[in-house]
């Protein structure tokens, strides 16, 4: 008889599942119950991130659930980013009267989610922890029914996100077809000999799948609709934490599932994040809308967030180089994008939310403080040292070199180059350019977020160990 | 040894019978009926294989829920079978030419499958002896597979919550019950006593 698996590695997801339909009860039963369902939620969280910072290194539930460096590291980060969600939808939900509790369970849900993707050690618990995350993603994004523009968005992603489940689906049941199991580790001893074409089919389906959760090119396209019609705080949610998850689950199944046929999977991600990152360069030029733009600036990101992935082209220090520089260049980007929303979600006037690039004109000259902190965040976006953003462009770049990937981190260096325009032009834009009306004054916890974030990109140089160790740490526990 | 395959050869049989009578039947409800008797007669073929939760599961799930909802649709949507059936003869032979080309089609595959020497014996678990079925179930479901089966249970609470997020609109100006308020109401709180002196109205 099998005993009772241990169930403390799993204390987090445990504790927040718990605590969502505890916090589900309070919502459904007590009267204007929203902001407290809102702040017990990132409460919550906080708990869940402080649990996993101490949480041993344990694998449990026969090997589908595992806890490590690197589990710990992206949990942390996942966490953050979805509180940082609900944070910064405080005063969004009071301002435009959204009674809707049910927003921070959702998002605490998509959270359990998010820890089984980065823990799944093998491909049902992938499966399931993807399935959690996108179905709450899905309900959130349609939440403001009134909008066609956020009914549109929920309805499209969902249609796609179902799709592309199927894609994955499609390939786990091709993978073990091919190699007769589930698990992670017995895939890889599976394909150690290099694994047939049928396994390779497999990994190019499940691939696919993954490539549309980070919303890489050729799967990108319902990333700018989605971005622009889902509520802006929604927006924030969608470009932080399910993309730090989905990136996790990424290099675990990479690194973990098939070290055996690296070339196969090589040549893949080289070709994704080329296209990601130019499509994400040259197609937010154009852009008018602000959410629409830091769509198309998140395709590019992941990009070169996978370039660090592609550079993992055998085991031992290589591997760990290119691990590392994803991890590092997945924080900064983290912080990156919920400073930039905290800048968007500020963006209000007395009839409304504005989110056009124009409404930014002349900030400079009307509230210098906020420009100044969107200037260093866009400055850090595209990558201009000594930001916190050059620094994560500079390790995946150094590990892709050191893999021999000249091509890719040239083209690389002149996607950044391309991207940087349209950075600057928002920058060019607050400083040079005729005021606007003025913005309504931030409230605290928006200027929070962006203070925590923008100082965070400022003084990264300064004291950059504490990250890297970190990020090597996560990195050596893969290998 | 002759009473088990004495009741296999009733049950299996009765079971054929009626569900051949499901497509036959004139009348819907009769079909519903035919289904639930196929139904009964197939978990007797589980008591007799020695899956007797299975039986049991098969007569809750299916009579007790989804047979009732059949009758229940049935009756309720008043479908006039018979007219929807008209000219089933008429397209008998098409249809038996497709399905006899069919049935040729899987009997050539299933005759070209080779079965590995080793698969029969490893595919068959053995059946446990000494714990029950509802026992060897719940230490898969609940023990070895928890994690899995805890997850698709918050898969189906998110679809839940999102059913209800997505769908659900107080309209303010519609009258609901409130439980609570109706019991607090007390005779102080209902009855206003008025006292109306002659020739001036209130």
């Amino acid at each position: 008889m099998t005993p009772f698996p241990s169930l403390v590695p799993a204390l987090p997801e445990i504790l927040l599942a718990l605590g969502a339909m505890t916090l589900l009860m309070i919502g459904a039963y007590r009267e204007d119950s929203t902001k407290l369902v809102n702040i017990c939620a990132i409460l919550l969280l906080i708990v869940a991130m402080l649990i996993v910072a101490r949480l041993p290194d344990a694998t449990t539930f026969g090997g589908s659930f595992v806890i490590d460096s690197f589990a710990r590291f992206m949990k942390i980060l996942a966490y953050v980013g979805s509180a940082s969600a609900i944070l910064m939808s405080l005063h969004y939900q009071a301002r435009e009267g959204q009674r809707a509790f049910e927003f921070a369970i959702l998002i605490v849900l998509s959270a359990i989610g998010m820890g089984m993707m980065i823990s799944a050690g093998d491909l049902i618990a992938l499966y399931l922890g993807l399935e959690l995350m996108s179905l709450a993603l899905y309900v959130v994004a349609a939440s403001n029914r009134d909008s066609t523009r956020s009914t549109e968005a929920g309805l499209k992603y969902f249609v796609l996100g179902a799709l592309s489940s199927g894609m994955l689906l499609y390939g786990c049941s091709l993978i073990y077809g091919f190699t007769g199991t589930v698990s992670f580790a017995g895939i890889a001893k599976a394909s150690a000999q290099g694994g047939g074409i049928g396994l390779v089919f497999g990994l190019v389906f499940l691939f696919a799948g993954l490539c549309f959760k980070v919303s890489a090119v050729p799967f990108h396209m319902w990333t700018p609709d989605v971005y622009e019609g889902a509520p802006t705080p929604i927006t924030a949610f969608f470009a932080a934490a399910p993309k730090v998850a989905a990136i996790a689950l990424f290099v675990r199944v990479a690194v973990g599932a098939f070290p055996g046929i690296v070339p196969q999977w090589q040549q893949i991600l080289v070709f994704v994040a080329i296209a990601s990152m130019a499509l994400g360069a040259f197609s937010a030029i154009g852009q008018r809308n602000i959410k629409r733009l830091m769509a198309y600036s998140s395709i590019g990101h992941m990009g070169f967030a996978l370039i660090g992935l592609a550079s993992v082209s055998s085991g031992g220090a290589q591997g760990v180089l290119g691990v590392q520089g994803v991890l590092i260049y997945i924080a900064i980007y983290l912080a990156m994008t919920l400073g930039t929303f905290a800048v968007i979600l500020s963006m209000r006037r007395a009839d409304g939310m504005v989110e056009q690039i124009s409404d930014l004109s002349g900030l400079a000259r009307t509230n210098p403080a906020l420009a100044f902190f969107l200037a260093l965040l866009l400055f850090s976006l595209a990558g201009i040292p000594p930001l916190a953003g050059f620094f994560a462009k500079y390790y995946v770049f150094l590990a892709a070199i050191k893999a021999g990937l000249y091509t890719l981190a040239v083209l690389g260096v002149l996607a950044s180059v391309v991207g940087a325009y349209y950075y600057l032009l928002i920058v060019k834009i607050m400083y040079f350019d005729e005021p606007a009306k003025g913005f309504e004054p931030m409230p605290g916890e928006l200027k929070a977020v962006l203070g925590v974030a923008g100082l965070f990109n400022l003084l990264f140089f300064v004291y950059p160990a504490p990250l890297l160790n970190a990020a090597t740490t996560a990195a050596k526990s893969l290998f | 040894m002759i009473l088990p395959a004495l009741f296999f050869y009733l049950f299996a049989g009765v079971c054929v019978a009626s569900a051949f009578m499901v497509i036959a039947a004139k009348n819907p409800v009769h079909s519903v009926l035919f289904l639930i008797l196929a139904f009964v007669n197939a978990s007797g073929l589980f008591v007799l294989m020695g899956a007797e939760f299975l039986a049991m599961i098969l007569i809750v799930v299916y009579v007790g829920a989804v047979a009732v909802l059949f009758l229940f649709v049935v009756m309720m949507l008043d479908v006039d079978f018979a007219e929807l059936r008209q000219g089933f003869l008429q397209y008998l032979p098409v249809g038996a030419l497709v399905g006899v080309v069919f049935l040729v089609e899987l009997l050539l595959v299933v005759g070209t499958w080779v079965i590995g020497p080793g698969i029969p014996r490893a595919i068959t678990a053995p059946i446990p002896q000494a714990i029950t079925n509802t026992e060897a179930l719940g230490r898969v479901l609940y023990t070895q597979y928890i994690y899995y089966f805890q997850a698709a249970g918050l898969i189906l609470l998110v679809a839940m919550i999102g059913a209800i997020v997505l769908t659900l609109r107080h309209r303010p100006n519609v009258k609901r019950q409130n439980i609570s308020d109706q019991v607090a109401r007390t005779r102080a709180t209902a009855i206003d006593v008025v006292k109306v002196r002659p020739g001036q109205g209130l």
